[in-house]
């Protein structure tokens, strides 16, 4: 699927320059050859490999509901949270077999995700800022009520995974773990990727830069707001699933605010609107938070706090391109 | 039954004040500044160290609460916040979470991350109590002060905005500030005290409650969804939304702490959202905003 960049001077039909951003460029084959060989490479890093895999996949369902339909979330951790909870009450419970449990998470983070996408079509972005993170704060609430099901603030114990496929078990070195997480992300990413390039992704992106144009033109802007919510959601599930199956715990933390916020802030720093976004800010984040609480392992957060101040200062774009730095003229209105 | 209500305004109260600065820099100046909550613990932790460690009264440190945290305020507005104005809300919601994370640890670096006790003066201790049974009627002196403190503090916002000449400019650089600054209204000026009145506010407010909310670091993480509560709610054009909307809030929340403990603040979530979802602009807007 690779492409050469087509000869200069010869001009590209049209459909061709529609359909050029969605091939596969080099260099994201040789990332994502990276991404799956370092499990192998860095075995004694691999937990922090899964854990900057499933963060990364957070990233990328909020990139898709931020990025591309451009609803505002403050409330992610919802969905994430309802994710790891199911799997792991499943794996208790009823079976232990991880891919199982994984698909139940999915789909009943994608449940929550298409019931409460009525909240999020009206209003103001803050609104819906508030009603997200609202949904993500009653669920904590009602996980801490009902701690016999949930163990409440002491988080649910006794979760045993059964091995992967039936084969591979989870180690305490997590290289299993971190390469089922990064398959899960490599498959969610290849699927987004088709479906952010398909016309329903185009109409997504055209109902986050002028809604009145997209419904002028005959499209129902609530519908696709809805499924793009479900899709994020269900995606957000899925992240929290891997995450209770590779540590085999979950706890009132996965629901709580500042999961919500760190994902936000891993994909700002990433880049909203391209779905290397996540990703990229996943491993910036994830590395960041590792060098900075090695420094100070208590006050990593003003650290945090000041790169964000300055990035939000200064703007990404202008961050991370130094030449523009020297006469470059200011950009009106942000991204 | 009564006493609960009693606290709950008392409560509520307590909120509309600490969102006061907010609803303005909100719903006047367009701009969603999350660090809100940073301004009050500063507040807080000026009474308690000057009551701690100068032996101030509690009643001289209040105005000094208000005035170092409104210098905080005007200080930042002009260095940092006044970029942001134009910016999307994302990217304002972004840059003050940074800046309450830096609040929260600098605080926690260099007072310690443990709780602050204040020791309220002899007078604000008492408690009167009003008729017997269910309908008994107990009020704390400095419930009763807060209550007191903050309808005044309400009046004279209201006063200040709608009849004076300061007022008038605001709503006039809100509304249109390119109109406003070729009228000859320092635009720019107007914002900057509007800003640190209303930081100061919140610090009034942090002073005032850091008995009652308590007060440790991480206060702005913990109380800034009740602000932005209020502030969603209530609608942000006016001061008559936040109110009414801190007080249903501060009922709400007392009466179901004290009847369903184990739900927590549930009730006041589910409140919020079922009045967003009925009204997304909060209970009382203006027409026509942008």
């Amino acid at each position: 699927m690779t492409r050469s960049a087509s000869t200069p001077g010869a001009k590209p039909s049209a459909s061709q320059a529609l359909l050029a951003p969605s091939r596969w460029r080099a260099w994201e084959v040789v990332a994502w050859l990276a991404l799956v060989a370092s499990p192998f490479v860095a075995t004694q890093h691999a937990a922090l490999i899964n854990e900057v895999a499933i963060l990364a996949l957070f990233a990328l369902s909020l990139d898709l509901i931020l990025g591309y339909a451009g609803i505002v979330s403050l409330g992610h951790a919802a969905f994430f949270g309802l994710g790891a909870y199911v799997a792991a009450l499943f794996a208790k419970h009823v079976m232990p077999d991880p891919l199982v449990g994984l698909l139940l998470a999915t789909v009943s983070a994608g449940a929550l995700g298409a019931l409460t996408s009525p909240m999020i079509v009206r209003g103001t972005d803050l609104t819906r800022l508030m009603v997200t993170m609202g949904v993500a704060l009653v669920l904590m609430e009602l996980a801490n009520k009902f701690d016999s099901l949930t163990g409440g603030a002491d988080g649910l114990q006794g979760v045993v995974m059964g091995p992967l496929l039936g084969r591979f078990e989870f180690d305490l070195g997590a290289q299993v773990a971190s390469i089922y997480s990064l398959t899960v992300l490599l498959l969610a990413f290849v699927v987004l990727r088709r479906v952010v390039h398909s016309p329903l992704g185009v109409s997504m992106q055209a109902l986050r830069d002028n809604r009145l144009r997209l419904s002028a033109i005959g499209l129902s802007v609530n519908g696709r707001l809805a499924a793009v919510y479900t899709a994020g959601a269900a995606l957000a599930g899925a992240a929290g699933a891997l995450l209770a199956q590779t540590t085999g715990f979950a706890s009132l933390d996965v629901l709580d605010f500042h999961r919500s916020a760190d994902v936000m802030l891993a994909l700002v720093i990433g880049g909203t609107g391209w779905l290397w976004g996540g990703l990229v800010g996943a491993v910036v984040f994830k590395v960041m938070h590792d060098l900075l609480s090695a420094i100070t392992p208590q006050y990593w957060t003003f650290w945090l706090g000041a790169f964000l101040v300055l990035l939000m200062l200064v703007g990404r774009e202008r961050l991370f391109r130094p030449r523009r730095w020297f006469g470059a003229r200011r950009q009106g209105g942000g991204q | 039954m009564l006493t609960l209500l009693f606290d709950g305004v008392a409560y509520g109260m307590l909120l509309f004040v600490l969102s006061l600065g907010l609803a303005v820099t909100m719903g006047l100046m367009n701009f969603i500044n999350l660090a809100h909550g940073a301004f009050a613990m500063a507040g807080g932790y000026i009474l308690v160290l000057l009551m701690q460690r100068a032996g101030w009264p509690f009643l001289a440190c209040l105005p000094v609460a208000f005035l170092v945290t409104a210098l905080i305020g005007a200080v930042l507005e002009r260095t940092l916040y006044r970029p942001m104005y134009g910016k999307p809300h994302l990217d304002q919601v972004l840059f003050s979470i940074g800046l309450s994370f830096m609040a929260v640890a600098a605080v926690d670096f260099t007072l310690g991350s443990q709780q602050q006790n204040v020791q309220l003066p002899a007078w604000l201790q008492h408690r009167f109590e009003f008729g017997t049974g269910a309908w008994m009627l107990g009020m704390g002196a400095y419930r009763l002060f807060i209550v007191a403190v903050c309808v005044v503090l309400a009046l004279g916002l209201q006063t200040l905005l709608s009849r004076t000449r300061f007022g008038s400019r605001l709503r006039a650089a809100v509304d249109d500030p390119r109109v406003a600054a070729g009228l000859g209204i320092p635009v720019n000026q107007v914002f900057l005290v509007t800003f640190a009145v209303g930081s100061g506010l919140a610090g009034l407010g942090g002073a005032l409650g850091a008995d009652l909310l308590g007060l440790d670091p991480s206060f702005p993480v913990k109380y800034m969804v009740y602000f932005l509560i209020v502030c969603a709610v209530g609608g942000t054009s006016s001061i008559t939304g936040p109110l009414v909307a801190a007080l249903l809030l501060g009922v709400a929340d007392v009466f179901g702490k004290y009847y369903v403990p184990k739900l927590g603040a549930f009730i006041v979530y589910v409140l919020m959202i079922a009045i967003l979802l009925w009204r997304p602009q909060g209970l009382f807007t203006r027409e026509g905003r942008r």
